[in-house]
């Protein structure tokens, strides 16, 4: 970059008196010469020496400059060595014959000092240029061999977790063909406890490594949380909100997410962004479109996410093919797109069940030949089958279905001395959240529990009145006195009694609490109303509401309830 | 169980978020985010986005609230709430009494 320093130029030509003339105007500029008398010498010149810039006289015995130019510039590779004509020839022909025996310039005799020392400045210039160049595409060269062998090493880290799954069940087939070495699509599948199998494929905006990146905790939740037993829509729920906090606006996830169960013939399908899926029945061949209901996940707040699924019943051997829109957008050679249209052809031209899945790869691929691939193409083929013929798990778990009535119970007892110091709502409200099943219901359990043991407590063993709730200052006062009698209580106590059972459908909950109290008259109780304006009296015709009624047994201190659910799947 | 509370610039609306669980034990710090204001707001906000749990003392600390903004003058919008707790208020007929967003 620096114009003083010294440069090693080459100076070419027979006649002795020119070249000294040019020796002496280059030595002067400070640099070194190094001479040759003709066209072969140059080039041996040029080999040891290895100059930074070359003059050449045009017409030289033994070989002239224009075989001596081609011949260095062969030699100096992808080195720029600017080779600069000394001619006195100056017809057009013969300096059109300089530049492209491989030339740069060149130089008319007699020489112009000035010229000649303005022309090795700016062929310096060009040269530096051109070598600074050559050094950042090697290093660019260098970073992309680097960034694909990182991106090798996570894609084996992303395999193993995105693929861990059971996608080698006997009833499944996929496709997954990638733009970049990381694929924007995203695969699960993994069973339930009971015997299920959830599957869910996404596509992501984008492709490449931003898209893979969503794809870690979309995988690592789904494989966390589906053998413990989670339902489809808490695990969608979690997804949903894992990506809307750590993906920027504008990159989500296009989903199909099911949950295939084998016993009962029937799977539960959500859609949010993808395109239809197909239900396609063994016994006529025909196809019924699942339709994408939802936006994608990633996009709405789990407080506006809809986690509304679909349910379809399906005969052994009905399959359900689902797709990214790799499929429907791949392109062709003119630019079209392969298309819905397109694709039912396939089904309509399809005479043996078995091959559908490998007719609509090849279908896709014939179609695109030549073409640019667009986007990620990923195909998924579910078929229904009995549970034994699914995979080992599937089977183990369809045995043990005889006997997957699940019942516990646990008792609880609150003393004197903890009353004050121990809330065992909490407590109680975290071993029932480790039912699967009972999480979606967590603010009711909630606030049946707290009625019934408020009740209990506040009544039964404080002996407050709720009379005194009549009034804003009674209603502080009320609590006051709560406070004051919580710190003074010596005796008595609140015995919590929860039977849980399960049965194929769904559970029952048996919440049974006793106090030390006097109870009361229930069999005369006036019913609670919950249109009343008091600023009490609301609790138990709340948890009557919830549960279908309050059951009161001993002296009016048992309260009972039943708490039933369905299961959603 | 925090409770907080906004006014407006003009002081003719009041915010109370509730956070975590919504029972008698906030009933003092509930019912000071009303009752210690200088100026009388005219409009109401409980805003129950942060509460993740309620009991029927919350429903009768609500009442408490319409009650000192003016029964059936009262101008009282409860918003944010999650589904399983505008259940509770809904199975109390509460709609009727109060706007809930």
């Amino acid at each position: 970059m620096n114009d003083v320093r010294r440069l090693k130029i080459l100076v070419a030509d027979d006649t002795d008196t020119d070249r000294l003339i040019l020796e002496s105007i280059v030595r002067k500029e400070g640099h070194t010469v190094v001479s040759a008398c003709n066209g072969l010498q140059a080039i041996e010149v040029y080999n040891a020496e290895r100059p930074d810039i070359v003059l050449l006289d045009a017409l030289m015995p033994e070989l002239d400059g224009f075989g001596a130019a081609r011949k260095i510039k062969e030699l100096a590779g992808d080195e720029l060595v600017p080779i600069i004509f000394l001619t006195s020839l100056s017809d057009t022909e013969s300096l059109v014959q300089c530049l492209d025996a491989g030339g740069d310039d060149f130089l008319s005799k007699p020489y112009n000092r000035i010229i000649l020392q303005a022309k090795i400045k700016s062929f310096n210039r060009m040269r530096e240029l051109h070598s600074t160049m050559l050094t950042q595409r090697d290093q660019i060269v260098q970073y992309n061999n680097r960034l694909l062998q990182e991106q090798m090493v996570a894609k084996h880290v992303f395999d193993n977790v995105a693929h861990s799954g059971c996608l080698n069940a006997n009833n499944v087939r996929y496709f997954l063909s990638s733009l970049a070495v990381f694929n924007g699509d995203v695969l699960v599948a993994a069973m339930r406890p009971s015997g299920s199998m959830m599957v869910l494929l996404g596509d992501f905006t984008g492709h490449g490594l931003p898209a893979a990146i969503g794809a870690m905790p979309l995988a690592s939740t789904f494989y966390g949380m589906v053998p413990k037993g989670f339902s489809m829509t808490d695990i969608l729920r979690e997804i949903n909100g894992k990506l809307k906090n750590i993906l920027p606006v504008g990159i989500f996830c296009c989903a199909v997410m099911m949950d295939i169960n084998f016993r009962k013939r029937k799977i539960k399908i959500w859609n949010g962004g993808l395109p239809d899926c197909f239900v396609h029945r063994h016994s006529d061949s025909s196809i019924t479109p699942v339709k994408s209901t939802h936006l994608p996940l990633g996009v709405l707040s789990n407080r506006a996410f809809k986690d509304d699924c679909e349910y379809i019943e399906l005969e052994k051997n009905d399959r359900i093919f689902v797709w990214s829109d790799g499929i429907h957008e791949a392109r062709n050679a003119a630019g079209e797109m392969f298309g819905e249209a397109r694709l039912k052809q396939v089904f309509a031209n399809n005479r043996n069940q078995n091959r559908l899945f490998d007719e609509i790869i090849e279908g896709v691929q014939q179609f695109v030949g030549g073409g640019e691939k667009d986007d990620d193409l990923s195909l998924l083929e579910i078929r229904m089958d009995e549970p034994e013929r699914v995979n080992a798990y599937a089977k183990e778990a369809s045995d043990r279905f005889g006997n997957a009535d699940i019942e516990w119970s646990m008792r609880f007892e609150v003393k004197p001395t903890s009353f004050k110091v121990f809330d065992p709502l909490p407590m109680l409200l975290n071993v029932l959240m480790e039912v699967p099943s009972l999480r979606g219901f967590s603010s009711t359990l909630y606030t049946i529990l707290a009625e019934l043991y408020t009740n209990a407590l506040e009544h039964g063993v404080l002996k407050l009145d709720s009379g005194l709730k009549q009034t804003p200052d009674g209603f502080s006062e009320y609590y006051r006195l709560r406070e004051e009698r919580i710190n003074l209580v010596g005796s008595g106590y609140v015995r919590i009694n929860i039977l849980h059972k399960t049965n194929e459908n769904g559970g029952l909950l048996k919440v049974r609490i006793e106090d030390s109290g006097d109870g009361f008259d229930f069999a005369n109780r006036s019913h609670d109303n919950l249109s009343a304006f008091g600023y009490s009296g609301r609790g138990i015709a709340l948890v009557e509401k919830l549960c279908g009624g309050v059951k009161y047994s001993g002296r009016g201190n048992i309260a009972e309830v039943d708490f039933s659910w369905l299961k959603d799947d | 169980m925090a409770i907080t509370s906004t006014v407006s610039p003009d002081g003719n609306q009041v915010t109370i978020y509730i956070q975590g669980r919504f029972d008698f034990s906030s009933h003092q710090e509930f019912r000071s985010a009303y009752e210690k204001l200088s100026h009388a707001p005219t409009h109401y906000r409980v805003d129950l986005q942060g509460t993740s749990y309620l009991d029927s003392s919350a429903l009768g600390m609500l009442l408490l609230l319409r009650d000192y903004a003016g029964g059936e003058q009262s101008n009282i919008q409860i918003v944010n709430c999650a589904p399983d707790v505008k259940k509770i208020l809904l199975i109390s007929n509460f709609e009727q009494l109060f706007d809930i967003q």
